[in-house]
């Protein structure tokens, strides 16, 4: 039997003093998903730094690909598991392929310099979120969606067999959300890539997660499959606010009353 | 696309213009010596006057002004990548404040030079150790933390600075405003300012992959698996301790630590595995020409150098900004 990708047992996560996940278990495996929701605030970021190894657990421990990640070079630790951070600010000017290239970092010796292997998988990474004709373009000239969606090139241009998303779909219009969403499916299935992502519409993780994990703030947690946690009664909990659900020809939607 | 041989041609393209520079520093100034001459004396040919102002004055003092005007270029680059701010210089947290501080009180009490010098880096390496304990504070370095520590710091120097000015008898003014803008004619050896910058460079060039992340923010340099902490640290320890060997040899000469890296950088990028060697050839070539003309073009008198440095380098900089194409960098 192989690791999973991750492993957390008894994981406490605290964030200026207020605890917002208290002794969570669960398991990640190859080409899983797991969908991360909850209300502004209630520690799905800071759960994900976590995970990532970003920021030390207040008790619990994390398993990466069945080593200890407090234990881990954070070189190592780069090549395992890849990180889309909420935002991306540039101080600096720089190609949008060097931003890819930027991935290759843990795989390159301290005086390696890119390869043609690594621009072929940079510019395979552009290609795939649909910026292949703006490479030579300046950071700063680029919308906020193309910005995040070069910055999920710059994550799969890391090969990472885990990736942690922290809410890839921001300032993505619909027809480039459900891109993405596909993107990676495909990556999940085909490279057996494990991802946790943190999302706030609920409809869409219901189609493009297998799992759930709702963050309710105050460190109880909810987790299963998406069609079993995913329900009007526990997200309206949830989200403070009535859900109704609506069956439409066969596939069912969470609306807000 | 970053590539090796591009960063070879651009390092040698540079090296050559630092040549040019050192050359020409030898070979101008109130007394004429032919370049045949000059060549001569470097190779080991013995004497006479033209021999002991090549080798005596003019070398030393063309070294100081290469070493010292790569070292503030380069700590330069560095404080803006550990600030991740294109404004930050090697001056602004504080360092060539606590030199000032420290030369001017050496200077009021009419001390030797050799005290100048020492009261210098003390004062430097006084600033950089306040700035470094209290941004520390809980611990988690943040850049707007460092950046406010160091400009209050450098703040209070400026008072400092301010008090020994006005009580200062009036003879001494004159050095004392020369060392404020920098000035190369007591620098004294070259040797010591040019092992620090070789030694600086070769601890910063193998680790420009990871200072190229770090010019992304520090979680994306944590996510890309860099030792975020300890690199921040080395690298604020490491830009303040090159300014305080710069300042203390040549004063604080100003322009070159903010405005080099930017000219490199428009130029050729903000590939720090480019940048960081790049930017110390440019700022020591530039720091050459300015002293060059600083001690001919109103020879028998001298400028201070930090004048000149700043007239040659604004309309190079204002050119080479507005130039950049709206749309992208290539």
């Amino acid at each position: 039997m192989t690791a999973a990708l991750i492993e957390v047992r008894g994981l406490s996560v605290a964030i200026g003093g207020r605890t917002v996940v208290s002794d969570v278990d669960f398991a990640l495996g190859n080409g899983e998903r797991l969908a991360v929701l909850g209300r502004n605030g209630a520690g799905k970021t800071t759960l994900l730094h976590t995970l990532a190894g970003l920021r030390k657990p207040l008790g619990g421990s994390i398993r990466l690909c069945g080593e200890q990640m407090s234990a881990l070079a954070p070189r190592r630790i780069a090549q395992l598991r890849g990180v889309l951070l909420q935002q991306q600010i540039d101080a600096f000017p720089a190609s949008v392929l060097e931003t890819a290239l930027v991935g290759r970092h843990p795989w390159l010796e301290r005086w390696a310099w890119e390869s043609a292997a690594d621009a072929r998988t940079a510019r395979a990474a552009l290609a795939a979120v649909g910026l292949a004709d703006l490479e030579e373009r300046d950071v700063h000239t680029l919308s906020g969606g193309e910005r995040q969606r070069l910055a999920l090139a710059t994550l799969l241009t890391q090969e990472p067999q885990l990736a942690l998303l922290d809410e890839p779909l921001s300032h993505l219009d619909l027809n480039h959300q459900i891109a993405v969403l596909q993107l990676l499916g495909q990556r999940a299935r085909d490279a057996g890539m494990g991802m946790i992502t943190v999302m706030h519409d609920v409809n869409l993780a219901r189609r493009h997660a297998d799992r759930a994990l709702l963050l309710f703030g105050d460190g109880r947690v909810e987790q299963g499959p998406v069609a079993d946690v995913l329900n009007a009664t526990t997200l309206t909990q949830l989200y403070g606010h009535p859900l109704r659900r609506i069956d439409a020809g066969g596939s069912d939607y969470f609306i807000p009353e | 696309m970053p590539s090796r041989r591009r960063a070879l041609l651009v390092i040698a393209v540079l090296l050559l213009a630092a040549l040019l520079s050192l050359a020409g520093a030898l070979l101008v100034g109130s007394y004429t010596i032919s370049p045949g001459e000059v060549w001569a004396r470097l190779t080991g040919a013995n004497g006479g006057i033209g021999g002991d102002i090549v080798l005596g004055l003019r070398l030393p003092r063309a070294l100081a002004a290469f070493a010292c005007g790569g070292l503030l270029a380069l700590a330069g680059a560095l404080m803006q990548v550990l600030l991740r701010n294109p404004l930050a210089d090697p001056y602004v947290l504080g360092v060539s404040g606590g030199a000032a501080v420290g030369a001017l009180s050496a200077m009021l009490f009419g001390l030797p030079l050799i005290v100048i010098h020492g009261g210098s880096f003390v004062g430097a390496l006084a600033a950089m150790l306040t700035v470094f304990g209290l941004a520390r504070g809980d611990g988690s370095w943040t850049q707007s933390r460092l950046l406010l520590t160091g400009v209050i710091v450098a703040a209070g120097c400026g008072a400092g600075v301010a008090l020994i000015l006005s009580v200062a008898p009036e003879q001494k003014l004159h050095s004392m405003l020369f060392w404020l803008m920098g000035d190369l004619s007591h620098a004294g050896s070259p040797w010591p300012a040019l092992a620090v910058l070789a030694i600086g460079l070769a601890l910063v060039v193998p680790l420009a992959r990871d200072l190229n992340l770090l010019s992304r923010g520090d979680l994306v340099a944590h996510t890309l698996g860099v030792k975020v902490r300890g690199l921040r640290a080395a690298v604020y320890a490491l830009g303040s301790l090159l300014t305080a060997v710069a300042v203390t040899t040549t004063g604080s000469v100003g322009f070159i630590g903010l405005v080099v890296p930017h000219l490199v950088r428009l130029t050729i990028g903000n590939d720090q595995r480019v940048l960081l060697p790049a930017t110390a050839l440019a700022g020591g070539a530039l720091l050459v020409v300015a002293d060059t003309l600083a001690r001919t073009v109103i020879a028998p008198q001298q400028l201070p150098v930090g004048v000149l440095t700043a007239l040659l380098g604004v309309p190079v900089f204002l050119y080479l900004l507005s130039r950049q194409p709206k749309g992208g960098r290539e």
